[in-house]
């Protein structure tokens, strides 16, 4: 979403009416105000929700903003770094909390996006070639995408119900995997749900990607692949990942911010307080914020966030752009 | 070009799993929105005992989930429509002029839907807080906050997805209607819309279906009258474990209207998202 914007210059047919430089003197002068201005609803919308706030947040991550001053926060006190200490002092209860937070974010992260990838991926290759049932089985692998978060978040935590949820009933009355029914909405198991609720929530996005992505690719290089002896491995390997380059770079990226920044579904899971060993980064801060109203701390761990990612952004398209160049 | 039999059994088996995977939790929901309460309330089993409708009709009277809907509505519909209106403008200017700033505004407009959605949110929820305090208006618990902030969301992958489909529009029919005397807004409208028609219902539903499951911006913006049904129906399962026949009804209710339209209109909206990702 962030490097996809298919900017057209190349390939694109010169439009003579519309193209400063070959327009008309005077139809150029009349026509340059237009795009601008079909522009600034945008421009404005952005400003106000987007643009505004987020200086804002960069502000009251320096002011000592407690519930005492949430109302007028122009009398808040400056908190100088403080903020940002108290963020960032690992040997501290609030430091080693944010800490270990962000190490469960990364752990989720890496875990959910290999699986969500790997079984998108698998679906995207069975599902290539038309066979009888597949349009079916493709509407099957949207609907998890198409479900309100929260009502599929809801139902999937109802499943896990340690008396009378369907999991627990599988793996111990059914498969006789488990002697006794664990719980999953707390404790170590509550890392694992999380795990599982997201692969489910994101894998069909990715598959959509991949397979709008494979579509595109001429049968005649598989054909050819073929000729050359190549099995359905080494197809995949030489034809099929060489042409998703571009679709995984940016599916990837995406996938990463979104499974970094989630919030709905632990959010719908747990309720306002998660259990540690799937306290995600972005419920820490929210918790922070709003269970102890300190918004001061909690606008500067999301400015922490935020640099954190756009660091990350940044080195991975300078490295999968010179990796493509070369 | 034939395909080896280890890979049409291993597709076989790999795709019903798959299958199974997915569709569990509608199977879940269905039938235990089917079951009377005392089914829930014991062991599980995979079909309800009698079947029985009273859950649809009590979740009405457990919350207010009839107000909850009608907050959903408003807020969604108001705020996807404004978004797409907004979106197309935008697009139409993307797609058909070179402009100066033309990639930094793509770059800026993208680049926001990076942000950590945390980080918005403290400062809106201050923002809307004061600006009632001392404006006297009162975005803070109100549906109009909360439209504005999701017409925001949804626009930069709107127009995005967009831009798009305008570049697909041949540009000779621009140049047709320019021949008939239209001038580039009336082209916009009689000619581009037309064409994009698809892609533009494809972005509508995309809106809408983003604005119906937020949560995070509806847990902290709205308050009692305005609560929507991401943030009841889950305070409503959280805090009350005994009527899963009513909450999952009440999933199920909520998500029909999505799923039922985002599965009529797939094609289109695939269209869409590969029109932006492949180029």
């Amino acid at each position: 979403m962030i490097t996809a914007n298919p900017a057209p210059e190349a390939g694109q047919k010169p439009d003579p009416g519309l193209l400063p430089g070959r327009a008309r003197p005077a139809r150029r002068r009349r026509r340059q105000w237009l795009p601008y201005l079909l522009l600034l609803p945008v421009l404005l919308a952005e400003l106000l929700i987007h643009i505004i706030p987020m200086l804002v947040g960069v502000g009251m991550s320096f002011l000592q903003l407690t519930q005492f001053y949430i109302r007028n926060w122009t009398e808040a006190p400056s908190a100088g770094l403080n903020n940002y200490r108290f963020a960032l002092q690992f040997d501290q209860a609030s430091g080693k909390a944010l800490l270990h937070s962000f190490w469960t974010t990364v752990v989720f992260t890496v875990i959910v996006l290999a699986l969500s990838w790997g079984l998108a991926m698998m679906a995207a290759v069975w599902t290539q070639r038309a066979f009888r049932g597949r349009g079916l089985v493709r509407t099957a692998f949207l609907v998890p995408y198409a479900l309100p978060v929260f009502a599929s978040v809801i139902t999937w935590s109802f499943m896990l119900q340690r008396d009378n949820g369907v999991v627990n009933h599988v793996l111990v009355e059914q498969l006789g995997l488990l002697d006794d029914r664990p719980f999953w909405l707390i404790g170590d198991n509550s890392f694992i749900a999380l795990v599982v609720v997201e692969v489910w929530r994101l894998w069909p996005f990715a598959f959509l990607a991949l397979t709008a992505g494979m579509s595109a690719i001429p049968s005649e290089q598989y054909e050819a692949a073929a000729l050359d002896g190549a099995g359905v491995f080494r197809q995949i390997r030489w034809v099929t990942l060489p042409n998703l380059r571009s679709v995984n770079q940016v599916l990837l990226l995406v996938l990463f911010l979104w499974t970094f920044n989630e919030f709905t579904v632990p959010y719908t899971f747990f309720g306002k307080s998660a259990p540690e060993q799937a306290n995600l980064i972005s419920m820490h801060i929210y918790q922070n914020s709003f269970v102890t109203w300190n918004f001061g701390a909690g606008s500067a761990m999301s400015v922490l966030l935020l640099l954190f990612l756009l660091l990350v952004t940044t080195a991975y398209l300078f490295l999968t752009r010179r990796r493509r160049d070369a | 070009m034939r395909e080896p039999t280890w890979f049409v059994w291993s597709r076989r088996i790999g795709l019903t799993l798959l299958t199974v995977f997915a569709l569990l939790p509608v199977w879940i929901m269905l039938t235990t929105a089917l079951k009377p309460l005392g089914d829930v309330q014991g062991d599980f089993s995979w079909w309800p005992s009698t079947l029985s409708f009273d859950a649809f009709v009590q979740m009405w009277r457990t919350i207010p989930l009839g107000r909850y809907f009608v907050n959903s509505i408003v807020v969604s519909v108001i705020a996807s429509v404004a978004s797409v209106v907004l979106a197309l403008l935008a697009a139409y200017a993307v797609s058909r002029y070179r402009f100066a700033g033309r990639q930094l505004f793509s770059v800026t407009v993208l680049s926001t839907q990076m942000f950590p959605g945390i980080l918005f949110l403290l400062p809106l929820f201050v923002i809307f807080v004061n600006l009632g305090e001392t404006l006297g208006i009162d975005l803070y618990g109100s549906r109009t906050g909360l439209i504005v902030t999701y017409l925001t969301f949804t626009l930069p992958f709107s127009i995005w997805m967009l831009v798009g489909y305008l570049d697909s529009v041949p540009r000779e029919l621009d140049e047709a209607a320019a021949v008939d005397g239209n001038g580039p807004m009336g082209a916009f409208f009689r000619v581009i819309i037309p064409a994009a028609a698809p892609g533009i219902i494809a972005v509508l539903i995309y809106a809408f279906m983003t604005a119906w499951g937020e949560v995070l911006f509806a847990s902290v913006l709205t308050d009692q009258s305005t609560r929507t049904l991401a943030v009841g129906l889950q305070g409503y399962a959280t805090q009350n474990n005994v009527y899963w026949n009513q909450i999952m009804a009440a999933s199920l209710t909520v998500s029909a209207p999505v799923v039922v339209g985002f599965l009529l209109l797939q094609r289109y909206l695939v269209a869409g998202m590969t029109a932006g990702s492949v180029k």
